[in-house]
C-alpha cells in the first residue's frame, strides 16, 4: 500500500463486499457466465423421426446426457420448425405478452440446450425477469423454508417449523448435521408443521436411500435433492447417470411423493468437468434433462455453486437466465436464492428483487427461516435475522413473496403449542422426555445457542429408536390425538391422505386452504396488465400487516407521556398581542402554535422547554436579549424564524418548532435564505440550542461567529423520524390559523437547568 | 374409465369417491377415528397405480408428456417392494453392474415378476448406454 493512497479504497476494504471474491473472466477454466467459445453452435438434424444431429454432435458420438435430452426431450415433430426460427425472434416472443405461454413451451420441445441458452442470453436482466413473470408455470407465487439447527433438536425443529408453516411457507425442508438423526428431524419437523394448519410441503434432505425410505414412513412429502449435472464426468462423479435418476423420479412417483431435481450453474465448474462452456450453456442441458427425465420441476438457480456463479460478470444475471429456461421448458422453479452468494446486503437485496416482483413457484429453495448458524445447509441468502426485511420489501413493491408477518404474541402460542405437541409425542412414543425446562428454553430461544435442550447424540438415539422400531407417520398421528392433540392429529393426517390422488405430483403444485393448487388448475395465464397473478386487497392487508407501525394515536401517546412533566418544567403565559422590539440586543424567538401546548417532546427525546430554556439562556450568555413570541398563522420554520426576526429591535429571531427544527434568521432575507438552521432535530443536543441561542445573540451584535454545525454520522433520518414527523407537523399546521396576530409569551422555567 | 383431462383435476375434488389407497381403502376412508381404531397402516396411505395412470392422462392432456411418462414409469413401479427399488437404483449408479448383464437380469425381475414392462424397457435402455459410454468400469 503506498502512503498517498486515497482513503477511500480503504474505507471499500473494510466493506462486508470485500470479503466476497471475484473471479476474472476466464472461458477456457470455465469462468464465463453466459457465453464461451467452447459452447456449440445450435443446430439440428432429424433423419426418420429419430434426433441424427444435436448442437454439433451426430448422434454416434451422443454423450448419455446428449443421448438422454435427444431422446426424451427433443420432440422431432417441432424440433425442425422451432430451430429454424432466429434466436432474437424467440427472445422477443419471450417478452411479448400477447406471445402466449403455452405456444413458447411448445416451440421449447424442439429447441436444443445451446438454442435455449442463445435465445435467453439476448435479453438484458429486466426482460429476463419480466419473461419469467409471463412463463413461470403456476399463477400464485410460493416460497421455501429452511428448518433446521445446529444441534439436530427436535424440540427446537418443531417450534421453528410451526413458526415457518405461520409465515406462509409453503415447503418447508430440513436436513441435519449427523446423517443419522434424518428420522428425528423428520418426526420433529412433520409434527411442528402439523401445528396451525395443513398443506405446507415437507421434506428432508438426506442421502438418496434414506431419504426414500423417510418418505415411505410418511414424514415426508416431497424432495428434491435428487442432483443431475451439465457434463458427463460431472454426472459421474456424482455418483448418477440420467437413468438411474429418472429411476428415483419414477419411485417417488411409485409412492406419491412430490419430487423435483436440483441443478445450478457452477456446480460443472466446482466438480471439474466445465468442458471450458459456459455456466448457462451447461445448465441449459441439466434443465433439458430433466423435462427429459419426466420430473415436473427443478430446483434450479446456482443453488450451491450461487457463490462462484456471482463472482464472474453477469453472474446474477445468468442465474435469472438459468431459471428462465426451467420455466420456458414447463418446469416448476424452485428459483434458488438459497445458498448465501455474498457478504453484501446491497447484493443480497439485489438478488432477490427481479424474484419478488417476478413472482415464483418457490422464490427461496429454501429462506432460512432459522438463524444463520442454525441452517445445516449453510446460510441462505435470506435468513432468520433478515427475514422481516424480506417482509417489508413484500409491503414496499406490493409483491406477493409467498409471506405473511407474524405477531410476537401469535408467535410464542405457536411456539408453546409444538413444543408441547413433539413433546407429547415423543412421550407417547416413549422415544424421550423433554423437562418443561428444556421447553421453555426452546419456546424464548431465537437460536439454538440460546437453548438447553436435546443434543445431537439425544436426536441420534431418538432417530434410531424410530428407524429400528419401524415407527411410521400412523403412529405420529396416533399418539397425538391419544395426547389430545386432535387438531394436530387431523392436520397431519390430511397431509399424508393428500398422496392417494397423487394431485400433487402434477407441476408446480402446492396445497393453500387444503386445495391443491397446481399448474393445471392455477395455471399462469398473464397477458399483459390486469392479467396473471395479482395481489387482492385481502392478500394486500396481510402483507401490508407487518409489525410497530405508527399512526397518529400511537404519536400522541407518546407526546402525552410527556405533558405531565413538561408542566412542572415549564409555564407558558400568555400575554396577549405580540408587539416589535426596539432594544439593538433583542433576538426574538418564535415559536409554533403546539408548542407546550399539545406538543411537549423534540425528536431527539427532549422536552420542548429544555430546548426553549437551552435556547433563551444561550442567547443571554452571548449578551442578547430573549424574548419569546408564539406565531399562531405559521408553523414552517424559515417564517416562523423570519415573523420572530421582523418583530426583534435587532432583526434577528429565531424560530423554533416544537419537534426541535430550529432556524436563526434576519429581518432581511427571503424566508428560505435564513443565516443558520438546524434541519437534522432527531440527533440536536441542547449544546447546539444553546450554541445557535449565543450565535444569534453574536449576530444581533454584528459579528461573525461560526456557524453550528451538527455533526451527523450519516443517519437515514428520514426512515426513522419521518412518520412522527409529518403526524406531529399536521398538529403543529392544525392550529394554524390565517392572519392570527403573534402572542407575547412569558415563560417560567422551573427547577434546575 | 375414460381418460381424465385438465378439468378432472384434482381428482381428490372432483372424484373423491374414485380414489383409492393401493390396498383398496376409498380415500375418505382414511379418517382420525380410522386410525385410532387401528383400521388405517401405511398400506392404506399408499398411492395405487390407477391413480398415477389418471395423473398420467391429466398431464399428457395438459402438454406434458414427459411428465406423464414418468407417472407411466411409477405406476408400473408401484407394486415393486422398497427394497427392490433400492437395489436396482443403486444398480443403475455408474460402476456397481460390472457388466451389461447384470441391468439386463435386473430388467428381467422388473419386467418378469412384477409387470413393470415400461421400466424395464428403460433399465435396458440404460445397459446399452452405459455400455457404449464405459460405464461398467472400477469406481470404488
Amino acid at each position: 500500500m503506498t502512503t498517498n493512497r486515497w482513503g477511500r479504497f480503504a474505507d471499500w476494504d473494510a466493506r462486508p463486499l470485500r470479503l466476497d471474491k471475484f473471479a476474472k473472466e476466464d472461458p477456457a477454466r470455465g469462468f464465463a457466465a453466459m457465453w464461451s467459445p467452447s459452447d456449440p453452435k445450435p443446430a439440428i438434424a432429424v433423419e426418420g423421426g429419430h434426433v441424427a444431429m444435436m448442437d454439433g454432435v451426430q448422434a454416434a458420438d451422443f454423450d448419455m446426457i446428449d443421448r438422454f435430452i435427444a431422446t426424451y426431450h427433443l420432440d422431432p415433430a417441432v424440433a425442425p420448425e422451432a430451430m429454424a426460427i432466429p434466436a432474437l425472434d424467440l427472445a422477443r416472443r419471450l417478452v411479448d405478452m400477447t406471445v402466449p405461454r403455452a405456444e413458447l413451451v411448445r416451440l421449447a420441445h424442439g429447441l436444443t440446450p445451446a438454442r435455449l441458452a442463445e435465445v435467453v442470453g439476448h435479453l438484458n436482466a429486466l426482460e429476463i425477469a419480466f419473461a419469467y413473470s409471463k412463463m413461470r408455470a403456476r399463477r400464485t407465487p410460493g416460497n421455501q423454508a429452511h428448518v433446521t439447527n445446529a444441534k439436530d433438536d427436535p424440540l427446537q425443529l418443531a417450534a421453528d417449523a410451526a413458526i415457518a408453516v405461520a409465515l406462509g411457507f409453503d415447503e418447508i425442508e430440513t436436513t441435519q448435521r449427523v446423517a443419522r438423526n434424518a428420522w428425528s428431524n423428520a418426526l420433529a419437523c412433520a409434527v411442528g408443521a402439523s401445528v396451525g394448519r395443513w398443506g405446507t410441503l415437507f421434506q428432508c434432505s438426506s442421502e438418496e436411500a434414506e431419504e426414500l425410505q423417510i418418505a415411505m414412513a410418511g414424514f415426508t412429502s416431497y424432495a428434491e435433492t435428487v442432483s443431475v449435472y451439465g457434463s458427463e464426468g460431472a454426472f459421474v462423479d456424482g455418483d448418477d447417470t440420467p437413468w438411474s435418476k429418472a429411476f428415483l423420479a419414477a419411485a417417488y412417483a411409485s409412492r406419491g411423493v412430490k419430487m423435483r431435481a436440483t441443478s445450478g450453474a457452477g456446480a460443472e465448474l466446482l466438480m471439474g468437468f466445465h468442458q471450458a462452456q459456459s455456466l448457462l450453456y451447461l445448465e441449459a442441458r441439466c434443465l433439458c434433462l430433466q423435462r427429459a427425465m419426466g420430473v415436473q420441476g427443478t430446483q434450479n438457480g446456482g443453488i450451491d455453486g450461487a457463490p462462484v456463479t456471482m463472482s464472474v460478470p453477469g453472474g446474477a444475471r445468468e442465474l435469472m437466465a438459468e431459471n428462465l429456461i426451467a420455466v420456458w421448458l414447463d418446469l416448476e422453479c424452485a428459483s434458488g436464492n438459497d445458498a448465501r452468494p455474498t457478504e453484501s446486503e446491497i447484493r443480497v437485496g439485489a438478488k432477490i428483487m427481479p424474484y419478488l416482483v417476478a413472482g415464483s413457484d418457490l422464490i427461496c429453495s429454501g429462506m432460512g427461516s432459522i438463524l444463520k448458524y442454525d441452517n445445516s445447509f449453510n446460510p441462505s441468502l435470506i435468513n432468520g435475522e433478515e427475514l422481516e426485511d424480506y417482509l417489508v420489501l413484500q409491503r414496499d413493491f406490493e409483491a406477493d413473496g409467498g409471506l405473511t408477518p407474524i405477531g410476537e404474541d401469535s408467535a410464542s402460542a405457536l411456539r408453546t403449542r409444538a413444543l408441547d405437541a413433539i413433546s407429547a409425542v415423543l412421550e407417547e412414543l416413549d422415544l424421550a422426555h423433554p423437562t418443561p425446562q428444556m421447553r421453555a428454553s426452546v419456546a424464548a430461544a431465537s437460536g439454538s445457542n440460546d437453548t438447553d435442550s436435546f443434543t445431537p447424540r439425544d436426536a441420534g438415539r431418538i432417530s434410531a429408536a424410530i428407524r429400528a422400531r419401524g415407527i411410521t407417520v400412523v403412529d405420529v398421528v396416533r399418539a397425538l390425538a391419544a395426547r389430545g392433540y386432535r387438531a394436530e392429529a387431523e392436520n397431519l393426517l390430511a397431509m399424508v391422505r393428500l398422496r392417494l390422488s397423487g394431485d400433487y405430483l402434477q407441476t408446480s403444485a402446492l396445497v393453500r386452504n387444503g386445495r391443491v393448487l397446481s399448474a393445471i388448475n392455477d395455471p399462469n395465464d398473464y397477458q399483459g396488465p390486469g392479467t396473471g397473478y395479482r395481489v387482492g386487497p385481502e392478500r394486500r392487508e396481510e402483507i401490508a400487516g407487518i409489525r410497530d407501525t405508527l399512526d397518529e394515536r400511537e404519536v400522541l401517546r407518546s407526546q402525552a407521556i410527556f405533558r405531565k412533566a413538561e408542566a412542572r418544567r415549564a409555564e407558558y403565559r400568555a400575554l396577549g398581542r405580540a408587539t416589535p422590539g426596539e432594544g439593538p440586543a433583542e433576538v426574538v424567538i418564535g415559536i409554533s402554535p403546539a408548542f407546550g401546548v399539545q406538543l411537549f417532546k423534540t425528536l431527539a427525546g427532549e422536552g420542548v422547554s429544555a430546548m426553549l430554556r437551552a435556547v433563551v439562556e444561550g442567547v443571554r450568555a452571548g449578551g442578547g436579549a430573549p424574548r419569546v413570541v408564539r406565531m399562531h398563522h405559521t408553523a414552517d420554520t424559515s417564517f416562523l424564524g423570519l415573523s420572530a426576526a421582523r418583530m426583534s429591535g435587532s432583526g434577528i429571531g429565531i424560530g423554533l418548532q416544537a419537534k426541535g427544527t430550529a432556524v436563526i434568521h434576519h429581518a432581511d432575507r427571503q424566508p428560505h435564505h435564513n443565516l443558520e438552521l438546524f434541519s437534522n432535530a432527531p440527533i440536536t443536543t441542547l449544546d447546539h440550542y444553546r450554541r445557535l441561542g449565543a450565535n444569534a445573540a453574536a449576530y444581533a451584535r454584528g459579528d461573525e461567529p461560526e456557524p453550528v454545525v451538527v455533526p451527523t454520522r450519516g443517519e437515514a433520518l428520514g426512515a426513522r423520524f419521518h412518520v412522527e414527523v409529518a403526524l406531529l407537523y399536521a398538529i403543529e399546521t392544525g392550529l394554524c390559523r390565517e392572519g392570527a396576530e403573534p402572542e407575547e409569551i412569558a415563560v417560567d422555567f422551573m427547577g434546575a437547568a | 374409465m375414460i381418460e381424465p383431462g385438465v378439468a378432472d383435476y384434482p381428482l381428490a375434488e372432483t372424484r373423491p369417491d374414485q380414489v383409492r389407497a393401493r390396498s383398496g381403502k376409498p380415500m375418505d376412508a382414511i379418517t382420525l377415528d380410522a386410525v385410532l381404531a387401528g383400521e388405517i397402516s401405511m398400506e392404506d396411505l399408499r398411492i395405487d397405480s390407477s391413480a398415477l395412470r389418471q395423473q398420467a392422462a391429466i398431464a399428457r392432456a395438459a402438454g406434458r408428456a414427459t411428465l406423464a411418462r414418468n407417472f407411466g414409469r411409477g405406476a408400473d413401479l408401484v407394486a415393486v417392494p422398497n427394497d427392490v427399488i433400492m437395489g436396482i437404483y443403486d444398480l443403475l449408479r455408474p460402476g456397481r453392474a460390472r457388466s451389461k448383464d447384470e441391468l439386463l437380469a435386473a430388467a428381467r425381475t422388473l419386467r418378469d415378476d412384477y409387470g413393470a414392462a415400461t421400466v424395464a424397457a428403460f433399465v435396458e435402455e440404460a445397459a446399452e448406454v452405459y455400455e457404449l459410454r464405459g460405464l461398467f468400469r472400477f469406481r470404488f
